[in-house]
This record gives structure tokens, sequence and C-alpha cells, in this order.
């Protein structure tokens, strides 16, 4: 196509360092801060499921003396800490960035510099808070953060101290990125880009966003109100003080429940983009597709104590969020529905991405279903904390978001590089994480219901449990395996990759109509759009490209972001001393920084 | 309140209310599983599982098979025809969305009338047991017949049980699954002029026999072994052990235990140990009357066993991670060792051990 060979020479900006460690610290580009943000969570995932194998090494017998209680503890703590803030959540905010603007026929998003400032500060977090490890002393109270078990009291030490600090800058950096993206996609969008044809991955991140921005605020009120108690004296928490734990238990779930479909939703839109590209069909009900999106996002806010059906709320709370809780099932199993029948009657080719696609239905209906069992409120009380719950979120949020997340790499990543991961080590990589996986936890659906409680760092012989166990873990070296080969492949085919064109899939968005990889300003001229397949319908007819625009203005490259990301860092960092005016020198920094920020020209 | 229905009833109700089971190796033993309970409770819990099972498997095995052959019909063929760009179907849309909202009609009311019957007010006439949560051991109280002991919830078959669930630290979840489910052991702020708010659990257990049980809300170290049996008796036996707790019996003058009960009574144990009809009145630590009688020592660490009970006395912290009670050589639960010798700790342990209701 004409229109994505114009010239670079049309860019008028300041000064762009090419390549070089700056360039990236000062980059404002959404698709270098989309790069950052992948590779940052592929390292954290490599983290988190390290923290698993060595989790499933210990269970694989009964009464394993391979690591203690102490190293167990910090061990399921910081897994789950990580594969929720550190991979799924930036995973997904690293297509939003890369992919999104491009969706919409956007430059870049809206705040270019806010943008750095929130890598900037999720990056700082996710690193304060893995660093406490070289302390021997990560957090340990379970991603959960239950008090009075990690209140001051029965806490001491620093390890919960890293994990509210860490979250809080991780929330920070959340909210700001939902900020960016809602303005992005509601002001940024291409001429014809009406709301009702913009791509599903697009719809979900505005869903997704308004999530962010709605629900971050609540774990970030419950983890000030934490960091007082801690740090303060305060007893919001604290039973003998008046304060009443179970308020932390709203708190959190009150932000936790929209948090699992923050984490569910742009993997449905992943799956949605996949699936029409390799079945050669529109997507099936774009608008229920679209409304269900919007009814989960609205719904999930009223679930939330359907976490704490243990807990003791009476009857008539139990009874309500259990219906709500089933009702959210009707818009989710219409999405599954709906994906089938996209498939119906299409021409399905099975490249990796969409074998992934593939594998979140398969995978994430057994998820829906054991959730609707936990809705069934008494039932659910021989199931919470069990390790049918485990079961449960990971074939919900590892047979969706990370097969989900995988099935967009594969079938992004020629857009991010000009040149494909290879199929044949893809397939394999497929298949043994497919299978490792519902090796790993099918089993645990017989071991949470045959009496073993999730979160203990021994189990007894007695139980009868050990060959389950075992299972589970060949599962999980299984996977190992497959990352290895995923992580192979990447390194190979950044470099040896198949090289391709602009649209190497035959897709029908937007973002597949520039060059693979996109120049800095992706659209030469923005594009005008007349339907939901753009290029689906240009098929026939390419209309000739209107005359390149005579100058494409792009934010220079910044350096404040990162300055103010780095006084956020020490303002949280420095309450680990524990003298209250000391995190003032990070509030001075993120002062000074701003300043700057203001008046920085060219912006 | 555990209505004897006619064998054939109860034939079809197991098969309800066990679906999983029947799909594992039954050849296994599981002591805490879920699926075989033993009382009222536990049984309405199945019910309603199996209920939900059987409305939302078929779902699953209808996407799973309409996936299958998807993938198997429509995989691109050379020279296949290209496909029709269907962009949705209202009739269908439609079709998908009210089923499930008719399924969720027929979980939601069973799940409903489950949730109120369940949490009924106990009645009049039920035992009532005061669970208490510590890191990391169970005590249980029976204001009722003024006993107090640990670990080991005894409780009569056929009388309906009352259990209050408090706890003294974190929050713990009180869990024997073949009891039924688990509810929650809440630190609550007792305001002034107020009750606290305490959890409950009411349910009758039909046999007699032992059931094994742990902690099942994450509440810091050795959460892992924080671990409970229930010993269900017939009424009679129950009494029997009741009156035992309130008068031990005290052991035979002249024997190693005699002199392990001075030992016992003029060490530090008794700061946190009761043992009734002795001057040991400490509340800490775990009451040890009838000591003897319990199968495991430090809440399921051990099998109780002399050489087992030896070891815990001189070194919990060593079994147990976090114990919060001293050794002979190492401090633990705020107190210095104990510095029990090698003699004191024997006779120590003959003394515990003799504490048993005979037999
Ligand atoms: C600081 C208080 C404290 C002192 C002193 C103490 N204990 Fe303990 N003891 C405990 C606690 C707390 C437990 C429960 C530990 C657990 O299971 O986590 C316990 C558990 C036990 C148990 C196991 C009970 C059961 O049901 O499993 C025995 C037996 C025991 N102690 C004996 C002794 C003896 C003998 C002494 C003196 C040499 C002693 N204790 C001193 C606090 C104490
Ligand atoms: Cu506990």
């Amino acid at each position: 196509m004409a229109i994505t060979k114009a010239r670079a020479a049309t860019v008028t900006a300041g000064p762009h360092a090419r390549g070089g460690i700056w360039s990236w610290i000062t980059t404002v580009d959404h698709k270098r801060i989309g790069i950052l943000y992948g590779t940052s969570a592929l390292v954290f995932f490599l983290v988190g499921g390290l923290e698993a194998l060595l989790i499933r090494a210990q269970l694989a017998r009964p009464e394993n003396g391979f690591v203690g209680p102490e190293t167990y503890n910090q061990l399921f703590t910081m897994h789950g800490t990580t594969m929720v803030f550190l991979v799924a959540m930036p995973a997904a905010v690293a297509f939003f960035n890369y992919i999104v603007p491009l969706q919409i026929g956007a430059r870049d998003v809206a705040f270019p510099r806010l943008n750095a400032l929130s890598y900037w500060v999720f990056l700082f977090g996710g690193l304060f808070m893995n660093s406490s490890f070289l302390l021997g002393q990560a957090p340990n109270g379970g991603w959960t953060g239950y008090v009075p078990l990690t209140g001051p009291r029965f806490a001491p030490g620093l390890h919960i101290d890293f994990w509210v600090l860490g979250l809080s800058m991780l929330g920070i950096s959340s909210i700001l990125g939902g900020v960016n993206f809602i303005t992005t996609i509601i002001n940024l969008r291409a001429p014809g880009m009406r709301l009702m044809r913009m791509p599903l991955f697009t719809w979900m991140t505005l869903v997704t966003s308004f999530l962010l921005v709605t629900a971050m605020p609540v774990i970030a009120v419950a983890l000030i109100l934490l960091i007082f108690d801690r740090f303060f004296g305060t007893s919001f928490y604290a039973p003998a003080g008046g304060g009443d734990p179970v308020l932390w238990q709203h708190l959190f779930w009150m932000f936790g429940h929209p948090e699992v479909y923050i984490l569910i939703l742009p993997a449905f839109g992943m799956v949605s983009e996949v699936i029409p590209t390799f079945s050669r069909k529109p997507l099936f009900g774009y608008a229920i597709m679209v409304y269900s999106g919007i009814l989960i996002g609205f719904i999930g806010w009223g679930v939330w104590s359907h976490h704490m059906f243990a807990t003791g709320l009476g009857p008539i709370a139990d009874a309500f969020f259990a219906i709500a809780t089933m009702i959210i099932a009707i818009p989710t199993g219409v999405k599954i529905f709906n994906w089938l029948a996209t498939m119906w009657g299409g021409s399905l080719r099975f490249s990796t991405a969409m074998l992934f696609a593939i594998g979140v239905i398969a995978s994430f209906t057994i998820g829906g279903i054991s959730g609707i069992m936990h809705s069934a409120a008494p039932a659910d009380l021989q199931q919470h904390d069990t390790y049918f719950v485990v079961a449960h979120f990971h074939y919900t949020i590892f047979g969706g978001t990370i097969l989900g997340t995988f099935a967009g790499i594969y079938y992004w990543f020629p857009k991010m590089t000009g040149r494909l991961l290879d199929e044949r080590l893809g397939k394999w990589h497929f298949w043994l994480m497919f299978l490792g996986f519902h090796l790993t936890f099918f089993p645990m659906h017989w071991i949470g219901l045959l009496g073993m409680p999730r979160r203990i760092f021994t189990y007894y012989d007695e139980l009868g449990l050990g060959s389950l166990n075992l299972l589970a873990t060949i599962g999980a070296f299984t996977q190992g395996v497959a990352v290895v080969l995923f992580l192979w492949n990447l390194l190979r085919s950044r470099r040896h990759g198949v090289v391709v064109g602009p649209n190497p899939w035959n897709a029908a968005t937007l973002e597949w109509s520039i060059p693979s990889p996109p120049p800095e300003y992706n659209f030469a001229v923005i594009p005008e759009v007349h339907s939901r397949e753009p290029l689906w319908e240009r098929r026939e007819a390419t209309p000739a490209p209107p005359a390149p625009e005579p100058a494409i203005h792009l934010p220079p490259p910044s350096h404040w972001p990162i300055v103010v990301a780095f006084g956020v860092l020490l303002t949280f960092g420095l309450f680990l001393a524990n003298v209250w005016w000391v995190p003032l020198g990070g509030v001075a920094l993120v002062a000074f920084g701003v300043m700057n920020w203001a008046f920085e020209p060219g912006h | 309140m555990s209505a004897r229905k006619p064998e054939k009833l109860r034939f079809l109700r197991v098969f309800r209310a066990a679906p999983l089971a029947a799909l594992i190796a039954c050849s296994g033993e599981y002591p805490q599983t879920t699926f075989r309970t033993v009382t009222d409770f536990g049984q309405s819990l199945n019910d309603l599982f199996g209920r939900v099972f059987w409305w939302t498997i078929p779902i699953l095995v209808l996407v799973e098979v309409v996936l299958l052959f998807v993938v198997i019909r429509y995989r691109r063929r050379p020279g296949g025809p290209t496909p029709k760009p269907v962009h949705g179907h209202t009739g269908l849309e439609m079709l998908w969305t009210l089923i499930p909202a008719l399924i969720v009609v027929a979980i939601a009311v069973p799940t409903v009338q489950t949730i109120f019957a369940t949490q009924r007010r106990a009645p009049d006439e039920a035992l009532m047991v005061e669970v208490v949560g510590h890191q990391w051991w169970w005590e249980f109280r029976y204001p009722e017949q003024g006993v107090v002991t640990a670990s080991e919830l005894h409780l009569p078959a056929g009388r309906p049980v009352h259990l209050q669930l408090r706890s003294v630290d974190v929050i713990h979840s009180f869990w024997i699954p073949r009891l039924g489910g688990k509810r929650d052991t809440n630190p609550r702020p007792a305001r002034e002029g107020q009750r606290p708010k305490l959890n409950h659990l009411t349910f009758t257990v039909s046999q007699p026999g032992s059931y094994l049980g742990q902690c099942a809300e994450f509440c810091g170290l050795s959460h892992a072994i924080m671990r409970m049996r229930a010993v269900v008796h017939t009424p009679e036996q129950f009494e029997a052990w009741a009156q035992r707790m309130q008068a031990p019996p005290a052991p035979p003058a002249g024997t190693l235990a005699e002199r392990g009960r001075e030992v016992f009574l003029r060490s530090p144990c008794i700061a946190c140990h009761t043992v009734e009809g002795t001057t040991a009145r400490g509340v800490i630590g775990p009451n040890l009357t009838l000591l003897g009688d319990r199968a495991t020592v430090g809440a399921g660490a051990l099998a109780n066993t002399p050489e087992n009970l030896a070891r815990w006395i001189r070194d919990p912290g060593g079994v147990k991670p976090g114990a919060m009670m001293p050794g002979t050589r190492a401090p633990g639960g705020g107190l210095p060792p104990t510095g029990l010798n090698d003699a004191d700790v024997e006779a120590v342990v003959a003394y515990l051990l003799s504490l048993r209701s005979g037999e």
C-alpha cells in the first residue's frame, strides 16, 4: 500500500537518539515503551516461574524437606504477587502500548511522557519488591496480604513493608496508565473510527483502563491504611485497638475482583483478534462481544465477597454475592459461544497464535465452570482456600490470560519486529505448555476436594495425596521446558526469523496496514476508516492514497519521566528507614522533576 | 437432624452428591476427603455441589465437543471455499444468553436455600463448643462440661453441635472436611457494650469415628502444621470422656511418672499449660489433661510416642518451626529455655503419657 511508504523525512521533531541505552531511557514512543513493558514482564515471568518450580519441587512428595516454611511462604507470596502485578498486567499493558495506537490510527498515546512515567514507576516498584530477596526478607503474607497477619504485631521485619510499599508504587503506575489509555482511545481515533468500529482488543483495553482507574484507588486506600498501621501505629485493622481485620478483606477484594477482570479482559481482546483472522471470518456478534465485556466490567464490581464466603458475613450477604457471581457467568459464556460461532464455517489456519487462542477456549471454559461451582456459596465452604481454588484461578489466569497473551505474542511479534516467530518451535512450545498446564492444574481439582488446603509448605503422607501432587509437579516442569523453548524461539527469531511485510496474516485491522516494524510516526497519513475490517474491505479496490502530510510532529525524548519515577521510588523506599520525614527527600525530587517536566520545551 | 431416609433414596443421594468421587480411583484412603461427609451440614453442601455439578458439566462438555468438531471440520484445506462473512445471528445469540440464564436460576435457587438452611441458629439442646484458633494449634472449650482441651475435638454422635469460633491472634479457618465446610476464626474487636461478632457452625455428626482436619486460612510460619482431629463418640462415651477430663487420674506413687509430675509442676511448663487436678493452670499453651489419649503432639506434627514426646519437649521449634514454646536449650514463646536434663525429660514424658483415660 502506498500510504505506508511515506518517507521519514517528513517527520519534524527534536533530535531522536536512534540507539543506545539513553534513547531507551528517555523514549516517549509508545512502541518502545511497549517493548520495555513486554521485556520487563518477560523477565518477571521467568522469576515468578522459577518460584513456581521451587514450590512444586517442595510439594512433589509429602513431608518433603526441600525448602522450609520460611522460604516457602516467601516463594508463594512472591509467585502470586509477581504473576499478577509484574507479569499479567504489564504484559497486557505492553500490548495496549504497542498495538492500541496502531489499531485506532494514532501516532502516539495521548500523554507520551506520562506513559514513560508509568513504565518507570512500574519497573522500579517491581525491582524494589524483588530486592527484598537480597535481604532474605521477601514478603511472606500471601498475595492477598490478610491482616492481622500482615500487621505490625504479627509481621515484624521488612517483609510486609516491601510488599505494601512496592504495591503502592505499582498502583500509581496502573492508574496513570489507565488515564492515558482512556484518553487515547476516546480522543485519538482516526477519522471514521467510531466506537463501534473499534477492534475488540481496543475495546477491551478501554474497559480494562476504566477498571484500572476505578479499582486501583481502592487497593491504594487499603494499602495506605496498612502503611499507617505499620509505620505510624494506628489500628485500622488491629482488633486490640478497635480495628476490624475483615475491613481489609472487603477493601482488598473490592479491588481484587475487578482486578481479575483487569487480568482477563485484555486476553479476551487478543483472542477476539486472533480467532477471526485465522478463521477468515469477521468476529461473530461484535456488538454482543463489546456489550458483554462492558457488562462484565460493571458486574465485576458487585461480586467481591464471593472470596469471603468462609469469613462469616451472614446469609443475606452470602446469597447476594452468590447470585451476582452466577450472573456474571452469563456474559462470559456468551463470549465463548461467540468465539465458537466465529470459527464455525470458517477456514481455520492453525498458526501458533491460533493454537494458543483455541487453547484459551478449551482451558478457560474449565476455569469458568469451576468458578460457577465456587459461586454456590455453601459448596464453596468445602472448596475455599484449597487446591480446588488454586486449580480454578490457574485455569482462568493461566488458561485465559497467559495462554491468551502468548497468542498475542505470536500474532503481533511480526508487527513489532518485521519477522515471524518460528512456527515449528512455536508448535512445540504450544503443545508442551498446553499439556504441561493441564497436567499441573487438573489434578489440583482432586487434590483440593480430597482435603489439601493451599499455602501449606508440607502435607502429610496419611492424606494420600502424594501421587496426585507428583503429577502436578511433573506438569510444572514440562511447562518449564516449554518456556525455555519459547525463549530460544524469541531470541533466534528476532535475528533470523522469516522476514515479512506489513500484513503476514492477512488480518483486517489498521495496525496491519503499515510496515513491520512500524516507523516512528506510525502512519504517514492518518487513515480514514469506513468499517470494522478496513483491510478486508479494501482487499478488492485499494483507493488511491491521499497525499502525504507536509510535517508530522512527534514529541522529543524526555528524561523527566525517569527522574520523577526515581523520586517516587525514593519516596516509598525511604519509608523503610521508618523515620517519618525521611521520605520527604523523595517527595522533593518528585516536585523538582514535575516542575521541569511542566516547562520542558517541545511538548 | 440427621434424618434417616430409606436406603434406596440414600443410594440416590450418594450418586448425586459424589459425582467426582466416582471418577477417582476408589482404592485410596483419603482422610480429609470432602466427599464422604458424616454430618447433615456436610451432606447438604455435597447435595448442592452435586446439583451445580450436573447443571454445569454438560455446558463444559458441549463447549469442548463443539470446539473439537469445529477444529476438525473447518480446518483450512487447499482449494477450500472462502468462508461467508457472517457477522452474527440475533436468534442464536439470544439462545445462548437465555439458556445459561435459566441454568443460573436452576442453581441459584437451591444455593440460596442451602445458604439459609446451613446458617440457621443452633437449636437450644445443641452441645456448645468454643473453638479458639492459636498460632498454630486449636483449643476446644466446653463451657457446659467445664472442660478445655486441644488439638482433638471430642463430640458426641447424634446430638446437634454448636461451634462458636474465634481467634486470639490472626485469622484461622476451622476445617474438618468430613464434618462439612470451613469457617474462619476471626479476631474481632470487642467494643464496649457490644458482643463481639463470632462465627458459628452447626451440625450433627451421624457416626462415631476419627476425622482429620487442619487450618485452612494461611496463618503464618507453621500454618501447614496446624492440624486437628474430631474424635466422635457415642453419647455415653462422650459423657465418660468429659467426666475423666474433669478429674483425671493421678500417677501411682513411686513410679517414674510420679517423679515426672514433680518435675513438671516445678518447671516453667505450668506457666503455659494446665493439667486438671494439679497446680498447673497456665492458659497460653494447650491444655494437657489426658494428653496420653492424644494421637499426636504439636497439633499433628508428630505421632504421640514416648520418643516423639521427648523430642518435642527438648526442641519444639526444631519439630515445628516457630512453635511458641521453649525447648530444653532454646528459648521460645517469649520464655528462656526450660533447662530440663535428659532424666527430667524422660520423667515428664512418662508423666504426660500416664495422663490417659485408662484401658
Ligand atoms: C511459653 C509457654 C510454654 C511453655 C513454658 C511450655 N509450653 Fe508446651 N506448648 C506451648 C504451646 C504454645 C504449645 C503449642 C505449640 C504448637 O502446637 O504450635 C505447646 C505444646 C505442648 C505440647 C503438645 C500438646 C499437643 O496437644 O500437641 C506438649 C506435650 C507440651 N507443650 C509440653 C510442655 C512441657 C513438658 C513444658 C515444660 C518443660 C512446656 N510444654 C512448656 C507453650 C508452652
Ligand atoms: Cu491457622
